[in-house]
């Protein structure tokens, strides 16, 4: 992890690997969703509106890796004073924030026709917003705490702080009586036909490389800023 | 109670919020990019 502390030796990766991650992310995502929108037969019981599941899934999934990586990278620029890992939380903070918003908001648009109603107060529902939140929390505090230095101690310990809340998300099916249904999907079963669920990898795979390129994009953006700040300092003091 | 119309509308927040996302990411990646190497060339 170290080898890539430095920042050009960084860019000199990321920079490639962007474009391959965007390039991928678009083929497969236009793959899922034609399958889900079009060649999937409908669902004997929900009908139709199961095609939601397979932007649904891997919205929630990108909304809680999102902040697994800002507990890592947090971890590390606690522990090993890491000068990349800031960078990388604060990249991931929006694009986390932007699928637990889509999570939200395509679990609500579903559950108007499946459960009659657009929100609950539900285990699952309601630890998911409360993540949205924390997304925006730490937006704000990252965003404060760079203007003052790069020592802040605030944002990483938030970072940290906030993980508790995936394992809330992660269980509240199981902890609680909730309207949401069971886990249906693990890496080893399924209770979904493999006629509906082929699009699901897809859509998974394709959504997670497009929010690694949008992380990498942020990343060469706040290293950039870094770099004309830093001149800018140096020209002033000259 | 047309389910289509759900779908679609399912579809449309999860592919507007990703591709605006990847165009504010791309716009604002460049722009500090384009600064960065304009204020790095010598005057």
């Amino acid at each position: 992890m170290h080898r890539f502390a430095n920042p050009a030796r960084f860019l000199k990766i990321a920079r490639p690997v962007t474009s391959w991650l965007l390039g991928i992310g678009f083929v497969l995502s236009a793959i899922g969703i034609v399958g889900a929108l079009f060649l999937m037969p409908p669902d004997y019981l929900q009908g139709q509106t199961a095609r939601i599941l397979h932007i649904h899934v891997p919205a929630a999934w990108l909304g809680m890796s999102g902040w697994t990586g800002i507990a890592v990278a947090s971890a590390a620029q606690i522990i090993w004073r890491h000068p990349l890992a800031g960078v990388a939380a604060r990249a991931l903070a929006p694009a986390g924030a932007t699928f637990a918003f889509i999570c939200l908001a395509t679990g609500s648009i579903w559950g108007r026709p499946t459960w009659g109603t657009w929100w609950e107060w539900d285990g699952r529902l309601t630890s998911m917003l409360v993540l949205f939140f924390l997304y925006c929390g730490y937006m704000a505090l990252a965003a404060a705490e760079k203007e003052r230095g790069p020592d802040g101690r605030a944002a990483p310990v938030f970072g940290l702080v906030g993980a508790v809340n995936l394992p809330i998300i992660h269980y509240s099916v199981q902890w609680w009586n909730t309207l949401h249904q069971g886990e249906s999907i693990s890496l080893t079963k399924t209770t979904i036909a493999p006629e509906l669920l082929w699009p699901l990898p897809f859509t998974l795979l394709g959504f997670s490389a497009l929010f690694g390129a949008v992380v990498l994009l942020r990343m060469r953006a706040e290293l950039a800023e870094a770099k004309v700040e830093a001149r800018l300092r140096r020209a002033a003091a000259e | 109670m047309n389910q289509w119309t759900f779908v679609f509308a399912a579809y449309a927040v999860a592919l507007g919020g990703t591709a605006g996302l990847i165009g504010w990411a791309l716009a604002s990646c460049r722009r500090a990019e384009d600064r960065a190497t304009r204020i790095g060339r010598p005057q």
